[in-house]
């Protein structure tokens, strides 16, 4: 064939509205399949491991294979109701602001298992760097409900002093921190943490995140070239849910490898994980902690879940994507999953499921109620000064005198 | 005078008419392509670019990675191959990882290069507040452009401006950056919260011409012709001024600068020189803020006309809070007393 130019590749996914959804392209390995090295194996031996999936969870709910971690019911029976405590608590709170009572809503939905595995399993005194989905990490360590609602609401109970757009959260005291609507930035403060940490010979561990479609940008790579180069002892997480708003992962490069693999080229290992799946979350956190003490230094580990919900109540993904695409999802609801192997080894009930529904929709209903109490966005806020506040460690001239010109003394 | 379209004009938002500019020139123009995050099949989160992927193929209108240092970059690289790469980047406040792309190459490479390379490639992105989105779906970083010589900024306040301005800023050799003042979108938001808000429908400047045609880059408008007080706005503030020299009574020349660089200078000193006083109004912080260039000017050329002091209202030089979207907002109210202010006898 004469060669006629060149032809510019514009990635498209496999379905849109009105057609089928299909995840025919998706390789996805049997639980128990991909094998588990030695945490102490040096990097360059692991390149093969970004290409399978660690999962732990069978179709029937059983654990099974080399990733299975020692993890004892009390704990699974926690991990259940901070997902679920996660999962009430996005219904309610997105639907106040349908009710008019916020400004900005963002669903974890379909996600839980990733950041409330991680919780439970980090200590007191590691430090996540968050995105916005994964309010499971403060749930999982019983941030007190009500302050997120002020949070939501920038009342003048707002934990925040009104500043911060509803649900970018920060909460210092339970290893969470400051969120910002700008992508991939903190993944940075994740590593010079870590760093900090081995600088001081701590033992403290930061745990960074990224949605696989911040990915692209320049920070993620930057962040990996000094993970790498200074052994930084953290955990390296991006959560692929599949869509970034409108754009699925191909636009993000998901078509030509995978993103656990960009590890490769930094020298770190990664790992791809079955992100609905609590317990194989909570074994490749675990294999990377144990990384990291034995000084190897950070792990990229890509957990593969699903977006089952719109990207924020400014969205709907049924404008892009086949409307049961959620449903169609071959790694499940990581709920029920957990649920269902709980139920199997004989630690859980319908019954108590139930109950547990009905007392944390309760808890939910209480911390919603005690907010509105205080007020909703507009009907209550700090008081203005509070505005001038926090720029710089103390108010220079000018916000003396613009807190004088705005009345707010 | 704007050159007018020849196809019949219709009533459009300002999203229709920016994008029935992008649709115009991807028609005419084979070198003209678009690409952003979220604009190709779904048509961007503010519907700007919708329906342009499916009436003009993907490789014309296409997604783009959450990578705004590549998109601008690879603009730039597009826009010296020969191309006239549109691009969007979703929110003003996130042009920021972009910023070195801007600053060291599109604005330097015809001045570096010797003419050799030159990068026309227009950015077009939603700014400014009013809509509760807080630090970092709010902000008015103009200024940081303005400062950038080699970079041209273009601020339309009406649909009619939209679609000339935008046309032009394309087919302009030089990198434009092109802010849209998102509070105005569907209507001419005039700082009221509590008034409902006006769709963009029955304004004599929502007539937008079907095809082609331009509005000059550095041609302000005046859109209140007054003897007593120049005020100078761009994007929303523009309504937001007219609401607020409805509230002060007083007779107060109102104009639209439309694009902050380049500069209509003559239009401004011209009016200055007639009124005397002068009362700069812009969203965006104070301290350092393009009022501070425009207070500048208007001191070093009209010094000798000017009976008060220039005031400057603008945003408070503290983040964009976001339960106090109304406390921060500069409207209508602080502008009326800013003119008060300046009327009031030495
Ligand atoms: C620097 C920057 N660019 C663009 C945006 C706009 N934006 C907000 S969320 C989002 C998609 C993020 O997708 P992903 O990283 O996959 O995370 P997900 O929302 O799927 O959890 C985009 C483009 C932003 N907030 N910051």
């Amino acid at each position: 064939m004469p060669f006629r130019g060149f032809e510019l590749h514009i990635p498209a996914p496999e379905r849109r509205p009105g057609e089928r959804p299909s995840f025919d392209h998706l390789k996805i390995p049997p639980a128990g399949a991909t094998p588990r090295p030695s945490p102490s194996t040096p990097a360059h031996e692991l390149r093969e491991l970004p290409y399978g999936l660690a999962r732990v969870l069978d179709d029937a709910g059983n654990a099974v294979g080399p990733w299975k971690p020692d993890i004892d019911p009390e704990t699974l029976r926690r991990g259940l109701k901070a997902m679920l405590l996660t999962r009430i608590f996005d219904e309610r709170l997105f639907r106040a602001h349908r009710q008019g009572k916020t400004s900005f809503y963002m669903k974890s939905t379909g996600e839980e298992a990733v950041s409330t595995a991680q919780s439970l399993l980090l200590g007191a005194s590691d430090m996540c760097f968050p995105t916005y989905r994964v309010l499971g990490w403060l749930m999982a360590r019983d941030y007190p409900l009500t302050d997120l609602v002020n949070q939501i609401y920038s009342n003048a109970r707002d934990p925040l002093r009104g500043r911060q757009l509803p649900i970018l959260y920060s909460a210092r005291d339970y290893g969470f921190y400051s969120i910002s609507g700008n992508l991939g930035t903190r993944f940075a403060h994740a590593v010079g943490w870590a760093m900090a940490s081995a600088y001081r010979g701590d033992s403290n561990i930061a745990l960074g995140y990224i949605g696989e479609g911040s990915t692209a940008e320049g920070d993620f790579h930057e962040t990996l070239t000094f993970a790498s180069v200074y052994h930084a002892p953290c955990i390296l997480c991006i959560t692929n849910n599949q869509w970034a708003i409108s754009s699925y992962s191909g636009i993000a490069g998901a078509d030509e490898t995978t993103f656990a693999a960009k590890a490769i080229g930094y020298g770190l290992p990664g790992l791809r994980v079955d992100g609905n799946d609590f317990l194989a979350v909570w074994a490749a956190t675990q294999w990377s902690i144990e990384r990291a003490q034995a000084g190897l230094g950070a792990t990229l580990i890509e957990f593969f879940t699903y977006r089952m919900e719109g990207h924020s109540t400014s969205d709907d993904p049924t404008r892009y994507r086949p409307s049961d695409e959620p449903v169609e999802w071959p790694l499940g609801d990581p709920i029920e999953r957990l649920r269902q192997h709980l139920t199997l080894i004989a630690e859980w009930d319908d019954a108590r499921h139930a109950a547990l529904v009905a007392d944390l929709s309760e808890q939910v209903s209480a911390a919603v109620k005690d907010a509105e109490a205080v007020g909703t966005l507009g009907k209550s806020k700090p008081p203005v000064t509070e505005m001038f506040e926090g720029v710089f460690s103390r108010p220079d001239w000018r916000l003396i005198e613009q807190r004088r010109e705005a009345g707010a003394e | 005078m704007p050159e007018k379209g020849t196809a019949a004009n219709s009533s459009m938002s300002m999203i229709q008419a920016l994008n029935s500019a992008l649709d115009t020139m991807l028609g005419q123009d084979p070198d003209t392509l678009i690409f952003g995050q979220d604009i190709g099949y779904f048509g961007g989160v503010f519907r700007v670019t919708e329906g342009l992927q499916a009436k003009h193929g993907a490789k014309r209108c296409f997604d783009a990675p959450i990578a705004e240092s590549a998109i601008i970059g690879a603009a730039i690289g597009m826009a010296a191959y020969g191309l006239r790469p549109v691009v969007e980047i979703q929110f003003a406040d996130y042009i920021l990882p972009a910023f070195d792309q801007l600053v060291s190459e599109a604005a330097r490479l015809r001045y570096r290069s010797g003419g050799q390379f030159w990068a026309p490639i227009t950015v077009r992105t939603p700014y400014g507040g009013g809509i509760f989105g807080g630090q970092t779906h709010s902000q008015s970083p103009e200024a940081l452009f303005a400062h950038v010589t080699g970079l041209k900024t273009v601020i339309p306040s009406n649909p009619y401006d939209a679609k000339g301005l935008l046309i032009a800023s394309i087919e302009d050799e030089d990198p434009v950056i092109f802010l849209e003042p998102k509070r105005i979108y569907n209507g001419p938001f005039d700082g009221r919260p509590d008034v409902a808000l006006k769709s963009w429908a029955g304004h004599p400047l929502a007539e937008v011409p079907a095809g082609h045609y331009t509005v000059p880059l550095g041609q302000a408008a005046i859109r209140r012709e007054g003897n007593d007080v120049t005020v100078l706005a761009y994007g929303t503030m523009v309504h937001v001024a007219a609401a607020g020299i409805e509230q002060s009574g007083i007779d107060a020349e109102l104009i639209d600068l439309r694009s902050i660089v380049p500069l209509d200078i003559e239009t401004i000193v011209e009016s200055v020189k007639k009124t005397g006083r002068c009362v700069i109004l812009h969203e965006a912080t104070r301290f350092s803020g393009f009022g501070a260039e425009l207070s500048a000017l208007v001191q070093e050329r009209c010094f000798y006309h000017l009976e008060a002091p220039i005031e400057r209202v603008c945003g408070w030089d503290t983040p964009y809070p976001h339960a106090f979207e109304w406390d921060y907002f500069p409207g209508p109210g602080r502008l009326a007393a800013a003119l008060a202010r300046v009327m009031e006898p030495a």
